[in-house]
C-alpha cells in the first residue's frame, strides 16, 4: 500500500474538500444547496432536460457548459427508443454518486485506484406502471450494484471505501430514504 | 457564599475532580441537583449493568478489591460504589441543589442555584452527556395509540403493553433492551442504524481488557483523525451479563428479533424504513474486524499469542434479502415504540456563551472556551475512554493542573 498523499492520485482534490468541510462547518448556510434540472417534451415519450444553474455557498453557480440528456422508453414499450428510460437514469445517478465517493474515499485513505466499474441490476414488476395490480408497487423491487475494484488495498480495505462511499453518498440516501415530492403546475 | 471551583454533578466524573482538587488543595464546592450517582439511581432499567467490568472502574484514590475483578456491577453495586467513593474521599458534596443558571462575573461566575447563590473563579460542569432522550422528530407522527417510551424511564418489560415493540436505535441500549423484551414474550423489531458491533470475550479476554491493554483507550482527543466524529461515534454494542454473553444483531435474530433499517419516517400510521441495513451492518463489521486485525497485531507485538486463544474471527452479520421497509403502525401489530436513539446534554442553565451550533460546549480536551471553564465526563473528551468511569481518573488529573495553572496565573495578572 502506498504511503503518502503524493504518490496516491485518484484525481481527487481531498484538501480542497477537506477545506470546504472546516469552512462550511462555521458557516452552514453555505451549504445550502439546491440542485435543478428543467424537462421539456419532445414528442411521444421523449422528452430532453437540461441542467445547467444550480445555488450554493450563497449565490447562483452554473455548469461551465449545459448538459442535456434526452430520456425515452425501448420499442417493447411502443415507444421510438431516443434515449435511455428514466429509470436507467436513476441508476446512472446512484451508479455515478457512489463511484465519485469510491475515489474520493479511496484518495482520504491514500489508496491508489487501478481500475473501478460497477454493474447495477434493479427488479420492476411493470404491473405496477400499467395498473393492472394496485398491490404491485411503481418502482423498484431492489437495486443491486456490484462492483469490481483493482487497487493497491486489501479486500477488506476496499470493501470499506464501498462501505464508505455509500454512508455519504446523496443518491443513495435518495433512493433508500422517503423524499418529500410536490408537483405543481404553476 | 463564594469558593474557588464549583462543581456541578456528583457522579463518578465530578467526584474524580473533587478529589484531584482536593489533592491540590482547591476550595470547592459539589453541587448536586439530587443525591449522589443520581441518574444511576432514578434514570437507568433495573437489568442493567455496567458496561466496563470491575477491575476497570479506577478513580483517583480508588481500584477495585472485591473478588471479581470481571464481573459487571449491577445498578444497587453501582450506587454504592460512588456513594462509597464520595465518602471515602470525603467530598464536599452539597446535595439536593439544583442549579438553575451559570454566568460570567468579573474575573469568575456567579452560579445560581435554589438553595443560595455561589460566587466562583472556576467552574467544573460534570452534569454527563445523558441529560436528556434524543427522540427523533417523528415520534410526533406516531399514532396516539402507540406507547411511547425513552430509556431512562424503562425500568423493565413487566411495564410495557403485550403485544409487539419496535425498538428504534441498536446501540448498546436498544440491543439489550431488544434481547429483554423479546424475551418476556413481546415480539421486538429493531429498527438499525449506525452501531458499532464488539464482541464481549475475545481470544478469551474481556474486550474492555484488550482495549485497555493495547492503548486503544487512552488514545488522546488532539491524536484522532477527526475528533468531531470520534466524539460522535455510537456506543459499542455490549452487554455486561454474568454469562459474558455477546448481544450483536445475529444474536437478536437468531431469538427471533426482525431487523429493520433506520427509521426514516412515519405517515398517515404507517413508518417507513431505510434501504441501508445491509451497508449499515457491512460497516460495522468491518470496523469490528479493523479492531480484532489491531488486537491481534499488538498481540504478536506483545509476545501474548501463546497466553490467549488464537485469533479467529465472527461470521458476518446476517441481514434478510429484502427487509420490509414499511410497517403500519396503526394495525395494533406494534403497541409500544422505545427510542434508544441516544440521548443529549441538557444546558439550559448555562447563561455562558459557549454552546457550538449544535447546542454542545466549545472547548479544547475539557478546558471550555471560556476561562476558567471545564467540562469532565463527556465522550472522547481528553481520551478514547473519557465517557467511561475509568476514564474520569486522568481527565480529572489533567484538568485539575490546568484549572490550578488558570487559578496562579489569574491571580498574578490580577496583581500585576
Amino acid at each position: 500500500m502506498a504511503t503518502t498523499t503524493d504518490q496516491v492520485d485518484n484525481g481527487v482534490n481531498v484538501e480542497a474538500l477537506l477545506g470546504a468541510r472546516e469552512a462550511l462547518t462555521d458557516q452552514p448556510e453555505g451549504a445550502k444547496f439546491q440542485w435543478r434540472a428543467t424537462c421539456k417534451w419532445i414528442y411521444g415519450t421523449q422528452s430532453q432536460s437540461t441542467i445547467k444553474g444550480f445555488y450554493g455557498l450563497g449565490s447562483e453557480q452554473e455548469h461551465k457548459t449545459e448538459f442535456t440528456f434526452d430520456a425515452d422508453h425501448p420499442e417493447i414499450f411502443a415507444s421510438e427508443d431516443k434515449g435511455a428510460t428514466p429509470v436507467e437514469m436513476v441508476l446512472a445517478g446512484l451508479a455515478s454518486c457512489l463511484t465519485a465517493g469510491v475515489a474520493s474515499v479511496a484518495q482520504r485513505r491514500e489508496i491508489q485506484l487501478k481500475s473501478v466499474s460497477a454493474t447495477l441490476e434493479a427488479g420492476m414488476d411493470i404491473q405496477g406502471i400499467l395498473g393492472i395490480d394496485s398491490d404491485v408497487r411503481n418502482g423498484f423491487d431492489g437495486i443491486k450494484v456490484t462492483y469490481h475494484i483493482d487497487a493497491d488495498a486489501t479486500p477488506d480495505e476496499i470493501k470499506a471505501i464501498v462501505a464508505q462511499s455509500q454512508k455519504r453518498s446523496a443518491v443513495y440516501d435518495v433512493v433508500t430514504n422517503p423524499t418529500n415530492v410536490t408537483v405543481e403546475v404553476a | 457564599m463564594r469558593t474557588t471551583t464549583v462543581v456541578i454533578g456528583a457522579g463518578h466524573a465530578g467526584l474524580a475532580m473533587s478529589q484531584c482538587l482536593s489533592e491540590r488543595s482547591i476550595d470547592h464546592v459539589v453541587l448536586e441537583r439530587g443525591e449522589v450517582a443520581n441518574s444511576w439511581k432514578t434514570e437507568r432499567w433495573d437489568s442493567l449493568r455496567l458496561l466496563t467490568p470491575n477491575w476497570q472502574s479506577r478513580l483517583p484514590g480508588h481500584t477495585y478489591e472485591g473478588d471479581e475483578p470481571d464481573g459487571f456491577r449491577s445498578m444497587p453495586e453501582t450506587i454504592d460504589f460512588i456513594e462509597r467513593y464520595a465518602e471515602v474521599i470525603s467530598a464536599p458534596v452539597q446535595s439536593h441543589t439544583r442549579v438553575t443558571s451559570v454566568r460570567r462575573n468579573g474575573e469568575g461566575y456567579k452560579i445560581e442555584t435554589d438553595q443560595g447563590n455561589w460566587h466562583c473563579r472556576t467552574v467544573v460542569i460534570a452534569t454527563g452527556a445523558c441529560n436528556v432522550p434524543s427522540v427523533p422528530a417523528v415520534a410526533e407522527a406516531l399514532p396516539a395509540a402507540i406507547e411511547q417510551v425513552t430509556p431512562d424511564r424503562y425500568r423493565n418489560p413487566g411495564q410495557l403493553e403485550e403485544g409487539g415493540v419496535l425498538v428504534v436505535g441498536a446501540s448498546a441500549t436498544g440491543t439489550q433492551i431488544a434481547h429483554e423484551v423479546h424475551r418476556s414474550g413481546r415480539p421486538v423489531t429493531l429498527a438499525v442504524g449506525e452501531h458499532i458491533r464488539a464482541p464481549r470475550v475475545y481470544r478469551g479476554r474481556d474486550i474492555k481488557w484488550w482495549m485497555d491493554a493495547a492503548g486503544v483507550l487512552d488514545q488522546r482527543y488532539d491524536e484522532v483523525d477527526d475528533i468531531v466524529r470520534a466524539r460522535n461515534v455510537p456506543s459499542l454494542q455490549l452487554a455486561g451479563s454474568p454469562e459474558r454473553r455477546m448481544v450483536d444483531l445475529n444474536s437478536l435474530t437468531g431469538m427471533g428479533v426482525k431487523l429493520i433499517g433506520r427509521m426514516a419516517h412515519v405517515h398517515n400510521g404507517k413508518a417507513q424504513f431505510s434501504g441501508s441495513l445491509p451497508n449499515q451492518c457491512m460497516l460495522s463489521d468491518l470496523k469490528m474486524n479493523r479492531l480484532l486485525d489491531s488486537i491481534d497485531e499488538w498481540a504478536t507485538e506483545s509476545g501474548l499469542d501463546d497466553k490467549v486463544e488464537p485469533p479467529h474471527r465472527f461470521e458476518p452479520t446476517e441481514v434478510e434479502a429484502s427487509p420490509p421497509l414499511e410497517m403500519d403502525l396503526s394495525n395494533g401489530a406494534i403497541r409500544t415504540v422505545i427510542w434508544a436513539t441516544g440521548f443529549r446534554p441538557d444546558y439550559s442553565w448555562l447563561e455562558v456563551p459557549v454552546l457550538d451550533h449544535k447546542g454542545c460546549i466549545r472547548h479544547d480536551g475539557g478546558a471550555a472556551v471560556s476561562p476558567g471553564m471545564y467540562l469532565i465526563g463527556m465522550p472522547f473528551l481528553r481520551r478514547r475512554k473519557s465517557s467511561l468511569i475509568d476514564g474520569a481518573g486522568d481527565d480529572a488529573r489533567d484538568l485539575s493542573c490546568h484549572l490550578a495553572s488558570y487559578l496562579n496565573w489569574s491571580s498574578a495578572a490580577a496583581l500585576s
